[in-house]
């Protein structure tokens, strides 16, 4: 089993590709590895509950660590309230964390 | 013994989220005392390009000084102070190819110039490394 941290910073009303992102990770999670998708800059509009947060919620309920940048969602007001079921806000600290793991880390 | 990342990034300096972001997750592991490389590709071997210079604001009437704009090299220097504090290091490679391209050879004190072969030296030696692409 391997590690993976997939940074999603694209915002999935303006990129189908972000869609495409999420189902990397769901395919990684199917192959039996850990996977965290890490939400940031304009990728945490995908975490307030919508139309659009529907496949991080699947992902979620599939085993797929699903966090949202604090910052990128204070910046955009979006109150933990507001998040989409399994999306869990974090601290940008998680994916230095990760790298100093040895996880494989991977940005879009 | 202290950990090691990599961090590459594309994006030149005021244009886009990702830099703030690199630039913060750079901060973060200086301030755990890691030994960090940050490899400055394309666009953002200017970042730490010694001539930037904060501007006044006009529209608003304000000089330099009130503007306080902000300018990447001093981010830059900032991490580097930021790192040696607390025991770390970053090895901050401006790509040469990028920085002759854009005449940005001047670099803030304590950054160096490189090739891709640096960072691929820098991921070999690193616990984790990211690549933050332009698009």
């Amino acid at each position: 089993m391997k590690q993976y941290t997939l940074i999603a910073s694209r915002d999935p009303f303006e990129s189908r590709q972000a869609g495409r992102y999420l189902e990397l990770a769901a395919d990684l999670k199917a192959e039996g590895n850990e996977v965290t998708v890490f939400l940031v800059q304009n990728g945490v509009m995908a975490a307030r509950r919508s139309g659009a947060s529907a496949a991080l919620t699947d992902l979620s309920e599939k085993g797929v660590e699903i966090l949202a940048d604090s910052f990128s969602l204070r910046e955009r007001s979006i109150r933990s309230r507001a998040l989409a079921d399994g999306v869990t806000p974090s601290e940008l600290d998680v994916v230095v964390d990760h790298l100093a793991a040895g996880r494989n880390v991977i940005w879009h | 013994m202290s950990k090691k990342i990599t961090i590459s990034i594309m994006d030149g300096p005021f244009e886009n989220a990702r830099t703030v972001t690199a630039l913060r997750l750079v901060d973060i592991a200086a301030r755990r005392g890691y030994d960090i490389t940050v490899f400055a590709y394309e666009g953002a071997a200017a970042l730490a390009f010694a001539r930037q210079m904060p501007h006044a604001n006009a529209v608003h009437g304000r000089d330099a000084d009130e503007e306080d704009h902000p300018v990447p090299r001093e981010w830059v220097a900032s991490l580097l102070a930021t790192a040696k504090a607390n025991g770390g290091s970053v090895d901050w490679i401006n790509c040469g190819l990028c920085v002759d391209e854009r005449g940005v050879n001047e670099a803030v004190e304590g950054t160096r110039r490189g090739t891709p072969g640096d960072l691929w030296k820098a991921a070999e030696a690193s616990d984790g490394t990211l690549v933050i692409g332009s698009k």
